[in-house]
């Protein structure tokens, strides 16, 4: 027992352990269960940020581990409290956010007796959870939470749950400072096996029309570096997939961009005419692969994930190398020839020129490509990004431009709506000196708009640029291209006026109808220190372009009629 | 009537079906993660076979999973990235002895009683149990074999039956240093070959 070793409370020592593990803020919501917690809180060099539901505590968290690389925590009370972080800690998992959350849950004598707030949240969490725990004796606390920590951030992170029972906040233990794990079964990988690095260079070296396909791993190993000294060693065009945006410049020459359902054309057809394709810390997702069996057939494919179960999951790789993408390129760039593609690239340069994915239309009218496009004109390429799911995540996704890595916030896997509001606050809150621009969807953001009290309190100046077209429009897209124009339950005849909401919340609000104020409207957010929130009203009539229907291949690509 | 086959069965659905066993820690609620695994995978489970294992703390775990070679070993990754896996192996391929246990109560009158003992004994299986009107019998063997005397008995009437899933453990070396469960049979030579060079169960490129 090591000198630091005293007698605490339960609760004490789950603060005890945060403060190890380096945490400095918290988002959450106090209830019954969970009370002893809060009832020592004040005591810690904690930030203690209170939302307005759980979901946002969990999206919060979600958003600053993305933006910080840290782990983010959520705190939230036992039954309705716990199972409102659900779709939060779901979404976490689809895209590999490390989020410790902590759950009251009522007495040891009360669990399984359908108490008051109880809820099997381990059992309702397990496949939303990279693990969970339930911890039965204050003992047990500081060994799991380091255990906690250690899961969700390393390996494939992911959010990790861990149930308290009230009386075991309550009971006194011994903390230690060093509690030992236990976790025989968990050896995240780190170098790559040398016999498949060595398979690996053969398959680049040979290569003619190689590709990179590069995925959230880039971002969560931060290796953009060791990303860009790959591509330009070997000179390999690099398609990045929705969460692997911004894990290279938006401007370099190789940066060729998103494939997929709503991905440019251009990126689509080259993972088509490739005949090598490089996944690093991606994983085959549907919205890119379309149907499996017809996907990127002339082509080999290497796949590099920390997460072996990735592997020939959707698309059958050749060669494998698990392990830490950053030690992984590591190993692998510097045993790479040197390389041309200059035919390749030439052909990739004609089909941008003969699918001009990213021209926007012709109109006097304001569209959510303007939007996005102004704000990255006016905010330059270091700005945060985040969005909800729909249309305006993928203009989002197709015209920001980022010159930093990691700057692009976005719910992939799950697809959450209502993931811009709070996960924006977390990410601000994470980087408190750097620009957050929320692009939300008129549909998404109230979903969760409730967190505008939590910002204003706060005073957590991301600025939300809310594409308003009164509709939920990916929804009417798709009544209009897949279901015969069959439009029902996708118009929003009754939205609040936005402006006037913000103000409620005593939150500056603005707006802007048409292309000429976009310029003048977003430098006036700017200018601005605190939370803004702009309602762009933009044309119903819109679709996102091009369009891969699901579960459809590169020959049912559709491109916006000229 | 093999009793100890080491190529796969088939499943009630033609589905060829594969043996997995896992190393897993012994704690609260590993069952629901590993069956909530399969569930939620879509992966369907044969039989599942857990005790106590060797190493304090924890347990074995005997699966036997329907599906080819790359679904199993899917399913094997899976299992292998729940943090109370400690290590899973396709033993499939694998030299393996595999055991199944039933008990079966079957209806046995003074008539027909005579009968059931003899084919007691020649499935090598025990009397536990004797009723006025029923008999527990104890059998073991592959899961074939069980079967086969399942049928057997079933004109008496079966009462009751009760299997307890395959376990299965991989034969140890024959050779001073070798690996447990790699004696391949040399059709030619009709013997055992230990750690022979192209054994089967070894790793692929890039697999767990």
């Amino acid at each position: 027992m090591s000198t630091d070793s005293r007698e605490l409370s339960g609760a004490q020592i789950v603060c005890e352990s945060l403060l190890r593990e380096g945490v400095d803020v918290v988002f959450g919501l106090p209830g019954g269960a969970i009370l002893p917690l809060y009832g020592v809180l004040g005591q810690y060099p904690l930030r203690h940020i209170l939302v307005r539901h759980e979901q946002g505590a969990a999206h919060a968290a979600d958003g600053y581990s993305r933006a910080t690389g840290k782990v983010g925590v959520a705190f939230a009370t036992s039954g309705p409290g716990a199972t409102n972080l659900i779709t939060g800690l779901a979404t976490a998992m689809m895209d590999s956010s490390a989020v410790v959350a902590i759950t009251g849950q009522v007495g040891r004598a009360a669990i399984g007796r359908d108490a008051f707030q109880e809820t099997d949240i381990t059992g309702a969490t397990l496949p939303v959870t990279k693990h969970n725990y339930l911890v039965m004796h204050a003992g047990d606390l500081e060994r799991t939470i380091k255990e906690a920590f250690h899961i969700a951030r390393t390996g494939r992170p992911g959010p990790v749950l861990i149930d308290i029972p009230k009386d075991v906040f309550q009971e006194m233990a011994t903390y230690t400072g060093n509690a030992e794990m236990d976790l025989p079964g968990y050896n995240p990988p780190g170098e790559a096996d040398t016999g498949d690095i060595d398979a690996a260079v053969e398959l680049i070296d040979q290569s003619e029309r190689p590709v990179i396909l590069a995925g959230h791993g880039v971002l969560i190993s931060h290796a953009s570096e060791e990303l860009r000294e790959f591509a330009e060693r070997a000179e390999i065009p690099v398609i990045t997939s929705l969460l692997g945006i911004s894990g290279i410049a938006t401007d370099h020459p190789l940066h060729v961009g998103m494939p997929g359902m709503h991905g440019v054309a251009y990126a689509s057809i080259a993972l088509d005419e490739a005949d090598l394709i490089i996944a690093a810390g991606a994983r085959f997702d549907d919205r890119i692969t379309g149907d499996t069996k017809r996907f990127a057939l002339q082509s080999k494919k290497i796949h590099m994930d920390v997460d072996p179960a990735e592997i020939d999951k959707n698309v059958k790789a050749d060669v494998a190398l698990i392990g830490d993408l950053k030690m992984v390129l590591g190993q692998l760039v510097p045993a790479l020839k040197k390389n041309r593609h200059t035919e390749w690239l030439r052909r990739i340069e004609h089909l941008k020129a003969e699918h001009p994915s990213l021209s926007i239309r012709e109109t006097d009218e304001l569209l959510g490509q303007h939007v996005v496009k102004a704000i990255a004109d006016a905010t330059g390429g270091g700005t945060h990004i985040v969005t909800g799911v729909g249309q305006h995540q993928m203009w989002a996704a197709q015209f920001s431009t980022f010159d930093k890595p990691n700057r692009f916030h976005t719910s992939g896997g799950l697809g959450t709506m209502g993931f811009e509001v709070p996960a924006a606050m977390g990410v601000q809150v994470g980087v408190p000196d750097e620009v957050v621009w929320s692009i939300a969807g008129d549909g998404g953001f109230q979903m969760t708009m409730a967190e505008l009290a939590t910002l204003k309190e706060n005073n957590i100046p991301v600025k939300y640029a809310i594409l308003n077209n009164n509709q939920l429009g990916m929804i009417t897209q798709w009544q209009d291209f897949v279901y015969n124009k069959d439009f029902y339950a996708n118009a929003y005849t009754g939205n609040p006026d936005f402006v006037k909401l913000a103000e409620a919340f005593g939150i500056k609000g603005l707006r802007a109808t048409s292309q000429d104020e976009l310029e003048s409207v977003i430098k006036e957010a700017m200018a601005h220190d605190g939370p803004v929130v702009i309602d762009f009203q933009i044309s119903q009539e819109a679709n996102v372009y091009p369009m891969i229907p699901a579960g459809e291949s590169i020959s049912e690509l559709i491109e916006e009629p000229v | 009537m093999s009793m100890n086959g080491s190529s796969p069965g088939k499943g009630a659905n033609g589905l060829s079906k594969r043996t997995v066993i896992a190393l897993v820690q012994d704690q609260p609620g590993v069952l629901a993660r590993v069956a909530g695994l399969f569930r939620r995978r879509g992966f369907n489970i044969a039989s599942l076979a857990v005790g106590r294992s060797e190493r304090e703390g924890m347990s074995r775990m005997t699966f036997e999973v329907e599906g080819d070679p790359e679904i199993v070993s899917h399913v094997a990754r899976q299992l292998d990235k729940l943090i109370e896996v400690v290590e899973v192996q396709d033993v499939t391929e694998w030299d393996i002895v595999w055991r199944e246990m039933a008990l079966i109560k079957v209806s046995a009158t003074a008539e027909t009683r005579g009968e059931i003992m003899q084919l007691t004994e020649i499935f090598r299986a025990t009397i536990v149990d004797v009723g006025a009107e029923a008999i527990g019998i104890e059998v073991t063997g592959d899961p074939d074999k069980i079967d086969s005397m399942i049928t057997l008995l079933r004109p008496f009437g079966l009462r009751e039956v009760m299997r307890t899933g395959r376990v299965a453990m991989p034969r140890a070396s024959l050779e001073v240093g070798g690996k447990d469960g790699h004696n391949v049979r040399d059709k030619d030579a009709k013997f055992w070959v230990p750690n022979s060079p192209d054994s089967p169960g070894e790793k692929r490129t890039g697999s767990v």
